[in-house]
This record gives structure tokens, C-alpha cells and sequence, in this order.
């Protein structure tokens, strides 16, 4: 056992201790439960490593700070939760237009309005995908495991870096809040990327130009003597507003395919006793914790079934969960909501096969042994 | 030939500005960065960020690291930016709807942390790029595309407001008297905490038009008949005082600084790492 | 044992769920997987309060207890609400300042002065969770000892060793005394 690096940890202090292994050296939030424990242990962590934290007086507030800590060059975050996701909102959108990296956390609870804040949910799938008006492309992931809500953290920064783009940590409440046992991984099997500094000069640099080779422009920070502008208008390559119809065309284009053509670097998802599946479950985060255990009672059973569990749920595995659904005779998706991602997966799976769907948003968790007897009674849908 | 000034804080291929004939916003833009260029600041520097409005265009047009950013939130962004990197000036260009209604809690708590941001209010009394609806600082009973009838609203005292906020520089000014605007923001950019610079401006298409003000020389002859210098105004008996704007410096005060405060912190850390 | 449950429950402010950490923090010690979860209302004081504790040698998917094979209640309104979540042949340690009309014959009931002995005889009330502690210790050995005393330092105020090691040896000895027949009565 490597001494020290096992620990029990709550998961939002996992989140928390994997942000600053990212580089987090920002943190502006809001407090709302069930989330309120990152904002604190950034709090008390961030200065002993020269960061910064501060509470702001609202929600918006935190995610505006953030992004205007990201442009003067550091890593930042904000967490939240349902009520709070709702108001960031704005600045996600400004953080998509102005391609500005950051982490937005949101530990849901039951929603809609103040709904019920000490119970999970898995409501706000939807809104992580389309909570922002506009057209958009966005990332989002999923943890299911203390250990996962680490190592998703870090992803999350290294994705809002490469791709420069936010990127939204959806969590449940239960393992938000949850002890669980991890392995810390040593700090050198850890990957760390930073976003791509200006290769040209302050006089060649044009701060939304794609350089030939990368993927999203190059980013200077504000202080660094390139004098940009950024705006959450359409704008040009230098940065400018711009009212041509094929500069906004071209722009929310590139915004878009720079997220959708990487979807292969972009999404994790874990297949479990898949291989000769006739029947999937597909769930995420909690659920699929639930999930697994209801599969190894069904397996005992003689039923040949299997989980596909998304980690990345923004964008979607697609191609994957295509090849899926040819060779399957059904897919159940189970969720701690009304069928959110079960409309997804029915977009992708449902010209191949029987998509079904279990949901509950009592504020209690899904249990392995509803799973099992809705299977078993071989239902399609919810009954009520 | 453009002006010197304009040569080196301008971004001239982002010109010409969207601003209407006879509007004064151009007045106070060229004061901050004559109060910029006085003082000699490094360019680099400098961060100007503004929220959403006529005035808040004003971000595009300037030669600095700029940020145009949602509608109220340009103080918040500041925060962030600031406390990121207090090397920087940070300068706001906000307007009445901008800071006082829609960012009027970024507002507050921005002076009440005394965190070391030089805003400048562009205070038109009206809101001008969605076409002349009422502020919250549109005088009582004057009219708006959203007041047909007369605005039933108090006016807010965006001074008296910093001021009981925490601001430690607190000031007014009006497009009638430019080098006033650039005394006080050289002052606002100078003092060490949150500075607060309201710039009556004029909106002859919309507050102007709407409310019968005539044209952009009498709206701007109006603001000068009716500001009175702090000094004066303290000596007038109180019936002449009705319908005055009191400007000149307002209020000074001592108070730690934010970021410094927090660098503090950071500081007793130090050995322990 | 492959899977144990437990619900530490009393009401918000008796220090359980800091309890259910210590445990789940000294099985994990004795290499064992772990989950620990609470479920609380908006009060931070007062209302019910439960922390849970699963310890396993195998995997932990679903983090919630089930059924549980141990049930502490501090308070008689945390008892009623929880009663039913323990396992026929569940053991249910209440404070003895409960009374308890239970309709439940199925477990095994200690009914143990926790609150007065960390209140009285130790004079620091608010180490009436470790207290209990002890005496799950003792009734389970779901930990070991070494685990569960490690886990009560790294986790109490310092200044408050002594204090908490004397109370986790009160609440075993609550049980040892118990097992003679001192106190209450076994169903």
C-alpha cells in the first residue's frame, strides 16, 4: 500500500484537491448547498499556494470573475449548484463566445426552482447541454466515484485548456458529499495541459486566428504586452464585433466543430460485462453505481446484460453507443430524473433497437433491486 | 489626421465609434486616456473593462487589454481580473443602466471591498442602445419610451451610493468640464482602493429627443447650468440648492485595500510552504 | 463479514456524522473498502442527523444503507425514524434515556447510558460520540482497535487526546458491563 496516498475523501474535497494538482489558481463562488465544501476548502487552500479565492455577492458574480481571472492568465473555477447553475448561465455563454477556459462545477440537487437541496438529483442534464441561449457545443463530465470526481477534475481543466472552452463538472449530491476510499495517483503520472501561448509576437498576434496546426487560437494573457479585446459579440479574428453575416456564420462554426470533430479525444465512458450483452443499461454518475450492482444479480440470473456508462455526457459517444445499439436487442437508460438522456440515447439508438427508460426524482437514489425488477418485469418505461 | 492621443491609445481600425452625432460620450473616452497619458502609465498595463451599453462600446475603441463583457458584470469581471493580477490598473467604463440597475450589486460590494478598480460611469440618464427606455437615474417625472408618462421612480445619487458603499474616492463630473473629468480620473486611478467617477454625459437622440431638451449644445449648456462645484454648492442658502448637481471631488476615505488584504494572507504562508 | 451496514443517528450537533468518518476512516485503515454518506435536513442543530457507514471486502456500488446490521440512536425521534432500517438480527444500541416501547422483537437491543457517561462522568457531553464508538467497537469488532483508537486522534480537537481515548475505553467497558447484566436488557 503506498504510504499516505490512500485516504478517505469526501468528494468535494477530491474536486478541490485535484483542482489545484490542475493548476487552479483562481476560485470565485457563491455558497449553496450541497456544493459549499469546494468553495470552502478553496478557500483554505488556495492562499498557502499563492492563489486567490473569493465570495462573491452572487452567482453570476463568481463565473464573471472567473472568466476575468482566466483571461489575466490563471486556471480557474467556480461550483454551484441547480439554482446557481440557472444564473451562471450568462457567463458560461460568454466563456463559449470568447473561448475563455474555466471549470463550472454543479453538484445537483433536486430541482426545478429551490427544489430540494440536500437531495440528489440528476436533473440538470439538459441544461448542462443547452443551458446557455444560443447555438453552442459543450463539454461536460461525469463522475460516479470519489476516486473519479479526481481525476474528471483534472480533465476538466486540461480540456478547458485545449480546447478553450468552459467545462462543466456535473456531480451528484451523494458523492459530492460522500467519503470513499482513494488511491491519490503520484503527481508525475499526472498530465497536466496548459493552454497554448501566442507563438507570435504581440505585433503578428491576432487573438482568434487558428493557426495552422492547432485546434483553438492561441491565448496571450492580459498583462503580457498583447493588447486584445474581448467581447461576448461575434467578432473577428481580431477580436473585434463584427456584424458580417460570414464572420458569424464562420465563427459559431469553428466554436462548434472544435468540440464535435474531436469528440474521439473528448469522450471516456466505461463498459461493464458488455461483451455479450443482448440488453444495456445506460447510466452515469450515481446511478450507475446502482446499475452495476442490479447487473451482477441479473448476470446470476442467467440474463446476458451490461452497462455503458458515460463519463464524458457532453458531447455524446455517439459512434460508440451506435455500435451498441446494432448488435443489442434493447437499452434501459436509468436516471435520477424523467428521461433526460434517455431523449439523447433514443435520438442515437432508437432506429436500432428498443430504448427504454426508469427514472425516479424523489430525492432517493435509484436502487440495484428497482433496476432488477424493472428488467425483470421487462418493462419499456417508467410505469408512473 | 488623428491627434496624437488618439494615434497611441486608439485602436483607429476599430474607428469610427457607434456613438451619435452630438453625443458626449466621446468627450469623456478621450479624458480617461488624457488622465491615462498624464500619469504615464504603461499601456500594457492597463485593463479596461466594460459591461453593455452605448458607453461600454467604449472597451473596443481603446488600446489597452480590454474586455467588453455582459450586461452589469463588468465590475465582477474586474474583480477577477484584479485580483488575478493586481499589477494591473483595472478601469471600468460602465453606464447609469449598466452599474446601477442590472450591475447594481457588483457595484455595492466592488466599494465595499475597496478592491482597487477606477470605475467611470457614463451617466446618461436613459437607456440609449435599446432606444431610450428609463434608468435608474432618469429625474423623477422626466420621460422614457418605457415612462410615456413620466418616470414615478426616485433617482438614485450614484455618489452617495459609492460613498455609503465604502468607495474610498468618490467624485462627479460633467462632459461641459473635460479637463475636471481628467483631474478626477487621474485622482480615481491614483488612489490605492475603489474609485468611483460619475461623468454626467448627454444623449441628445434619446434623453434629449424624448424630453424636449433641444439639441446637443443646449442639453451640454443645460448640464453646465445646473452642476454646481462642491464648494460653492456648501456656501448657497438651501432654496438655492433645489435642482443642483454637485460636482468636484465628494468624498475621500482611508481603507485597506482588497487585494492587498488578501496578498496578506498569502504572505503569512510564506515560510510554512 | 463481506458487507456490514451501520446508521449512526441522533439529532444534528451530537457529532455522528464526525463518528461515521472516524469509522469509515479506521476500517479503511484495517484495509477494508468504504463508504460513508449522511442524510440531514436544513438544520445544522437539532433535527435528525444520520451518518452511515458501509464496510466491505468487496466493491461498494450503491453508497446508501439498505438494511443495516447495527442502528445507534442518540435521540428517541432518530430511534423511530431509523428502527425499521435494521436487519431481523440487527443489533440496536440506544442511549438509555430512551424509552423505548419497540414492536420489534427480531434484533438484539443495548440499552446503554452513552449521554450521561460522557456528560457525567467524563464532564464533556460532546464526547458522546466517541463514546459510542467504543461500545460499537466492542459489541462488532468491526474495526480494529488500533484502527478505531488512530482514527479518534487524527480527528479530535488537539488538546482532547486523553479526553477521547478515555472515552472510547468508557464506551467499551459500557458494553463489558453490559454483558453482566448492569444495565437494561437483552431481547
Amino acid at each position: 500500500m503506498p504510504e499516505g496516498r490512500i485516504k478517505l475523501m469526501q468528494g468535494n474535497e477530491a474536486c478541490v484537491e485535484a483542482a489545484i494538482i490542475a493548476g487552479m489558481e483562481f476560485f470565485a463562488g457563491y455558497p449553496i448547498t450541497p456544493s459549499t465544501e469546494i468553495a470552502e476548502l478553496s478557500a483554505a487552500k488556495l492562499p498557502r499556494i499563492g492563489g486567490k479565492f473569493i465570495q462573491m455577492e452572487d452567482e453570476i458574480g463568481s463565473i464573471s470573475a472567473v472568466i476575468g481571472a482566466s483571461l489575466a492568465g490563471k486556471k480557474s473555477m467556480t461550483a454551484t449548484s441547480g439554482p446557481g447553475f440557472s444564473l451562471k448561465q450568462e457567463g458560461i455563454g460568454y466563456a463559449i463566445m470568447a473561448e475563455v477556459p474555466c471549470v463550472i462545477v454543479n453538484v445537483q440537487r433536486g430541482g426545478p426552482s429551490t427544489g430540494m437541496p440536500t437531495s440528489p438529483a440528476q436533473g440538470d442534464i439538459m441544461q448542462a447541454r443547452w443551458g446557455t441561449h444560443g447555438d453552442h457545443s459543450i463539454i461536460a463530465l461525469y463522475p460516479s466515484t470519489v476516486r473519479e470526481i479526481f481525476d474528471t477534475t483534472i480533465r476538466a481543466f486540461n480540456l478547458a485548456e485545449k480546447y478553450r472552452t468552459p467545462v462543466i463538472l456535473l456531480m451528484d449530491e451523494v458523492i459530492g458529499h460522500m467519503r470513499e476510499k482513494i488511491l491519490v495517483p503520484n503527481k508525475n503520472d499526472i498530465k497536466i495541459y496548459n493552454r497554448k501561448k501566442p507563438t507570435s509576437g504581440p505585433k503578428d498576434y491576432r487573438p482568434y486566428q487558428v493557426k495552422e496546426g492547432d485546434i483553438v487560437p492561441q491565448m496571450a494573457s492580459f498583462g503580457e504586452g498583447y493588447r486584445f479585446h474581448v467581447t461576448g459579440l461575434v467578432h473577428n479574428e481580431m477580436g473585434f464585433p463584427s456584424n458580417d453575416n460570414k464572420v458569424a456564420q464562420n465563427l459559431i462554426n469553428r466554436l462548434i466543430n472544435k468540440i464535435e470533430n474531436n469528440i474521439e479525444d473528448i469522450v471516456e465512458y466505461e463498459e461493464y460485462r458488455l461483451e455479450d450483452a443482448e440488453e444495456i443499461i445506460v447510466a452515469y454518475g450515481v446511478t450507475a453505481r446502482s446499475a452495476k450492482s442490479a447487473i451482477d444479480i441479473l448476470r446470476d440470473e442467467g440474463l446476458k446484460i451490461g452497462l455503458f456508462r458515460p463519463i464524458t455526457i457532453w458531447p455524446v459517444a455517439q459512434r460508440q453507443l451506435e455500435e451498441i445499439a446494432k448488435k443489442v436487442n434493447s437499452i434501459l437508460v436509468v436516471e435520477m430524473n424523467m428521461g433526460q438522456y434517455a431523449l439523447e440515447i433514443d435520438r442515437i439508438a432508437g432506429k436500432y433497437t428498443r430504448v427504454g427508460k426508469y427514472g425516479r426524482v424523489d430525492g432517493e437514489l435509484v436502487t440495484p433491486e428497482e433496476i432488477v425488477s424493472f428488467v425483470r418485469e421487462g418493462k419499456d418505461c417508467q410505469a408512473n | 489626421m488623428p491627434s496624437q492621443l488618439i494615434e497611441k491609445y486608439f485602436r483607429t481600425n476599430s474607428l469610427p465609434h457607434i456613438w451619435c452625432p452630438g453625443c458626449g460620450n466621446g468627450i469623456v473616452l478621450r479624458a480617461i486616456v488624457k488622465a491615462i497619458d498624464n500619469i504615464g502609465i504603461d499601456q500594457n498595463n492597463v485593463c479596461v473593462v466594460s459591461g453593455i451599453g452605448c458607453s461600454s462600446r467604449a472597451s473596443g475603441y481603446l488600446d489597452f487589454n480590454t474586455v467588453h463583457t455582459t450586461h452589469g458584470r463588468a465590475l465582477a469581471f474586474a474583480t477577477g481580473i484584479k485580483l488575478a493580477n493586481p499589477n494591473l490598473h483595472v478601469i471600468v467604463i460602465t453606464g447609469d443602466g449598466d452599474c446601477a440597475a442590472i450591475g447594481g450589486n457588483h457595484l455595492i460590494h466592488a466599494a465595499r471591498r475597496n478592491i482597487d478598480i477606477t470605475t467611470i460611469v457614463f451617466n446618461n440618464n436613459i437607456y440609449g442602445m435599446t432606444g431610450g427606455q428609463y434608468s435608474p437615474t432618469t429625474p423623477t417625472g422626466d420621460k422614457g419610451t418605457t415612462a410615456p408618462y413620466g418616470n414615478i421612480d426616485a433617482n438614485f445619487d450614484l455618489c452617495e451610493l459609492a460613498k455609503a458603499a465604502g468607495a474610498t474616492y468618490v467624485s462627479r463630473s460633467t462632459v461641459y468640464g473635460a479637463n475636471m473629468i481628467i483631474k478626477q480620473v487621474e485622482a480615481g486611478i491614483k488612489n490605492r482602493g475603489f474609485s468611483f467617477i460619475e461623468t454626467l454625459t448627454t444623449c441628445p437622440t434619446y434623453y434629449g429627443r424624448k424630453n424636449k431638451k433641444g439639441d446637443p449644445v443646449d442639453l451640454i449648456r443645460h448640464l453646465k447650468e445646473i452642476s454646481v462645484n462642491k464648494t460653492e454648492y456648501e456656501k448657497l442658502p438651501e432654496e438655492k440648492r433645489m435642482g443642483k448637481i454637485v460636482i468636484g471631488e465628494l468624498y475621500r476615505g482611508e481603507r485597506p485595500e482588497y487585494t492587498d488584504e488578501y496578498i496578506k494572507i498569502i504572505e503569512s504562508f510564506k515560510g510554512e510552504i | 463479514m463481506a458487507y456490514f451496514e451501520l446508521i449512526l443517528s441522533g439529532s444534528g450537533g451530537q457529532g455522528l456524522i464526525l463518528a461515521g468518518i472516524i469509522l469509515a476512516e479506521a476500517a479503511l485503515h484495517d484495509g477494508k473498502n468504504v463508504v460513508q454518506t449522511q442524510s440531514y435536513g436544513p438544520e445544522a442543530r437539532g433535527g435528525s442527523s444520520r451518518a452511515e457507514v458501509i464496510i466491505s471486502d468487496s466493491l461498494i456500488n450503491y453508497p446508501k444503507v439498505k438494511k443495516c446490521d447495527i442502528l445507534l440512536s442518540l435521540t428517541k425521534q432518530a430511534c423511530d425514524k431509523y428502527i425499521n432500517f435494521l436487519k431481523p438480527g440487527g443489533i440496536l444500541i440506544v442511549d438509555e434515556s430512551i424509552e423505548n416501547k419497540l414492536e420489534r422483537e427480531d434484533i438484539k437491543i443495548y440499552s446503554i447510558p452513552i449521554l450521561h457517561t460522557a456528560a457525567n462522568k467524563l464532564g464533556k457531553a460532546m464526547v458522546a460520540n466517541i463514546v459510542a464508538l467504543g461500545s460499537i467497537y466492542q459489541i462488532t469488532k468491526i474495526v480494529s482497535k488500533d484502527a478505531l483508537e488512530n482514527a479518534v486522534l487524527k480527528r479530535v480537537p488537539a488538546g482532547t487526546e486523553e479526553l477521547n481515548k478515555k472515552a472510547l475505553e468508557e464506551g467499551i467497558e459500557l458494553i463489558k458491563k453490559y454483558k453482566d447484566g448492569l444495565y437494561g436488557r437483552v431481547c
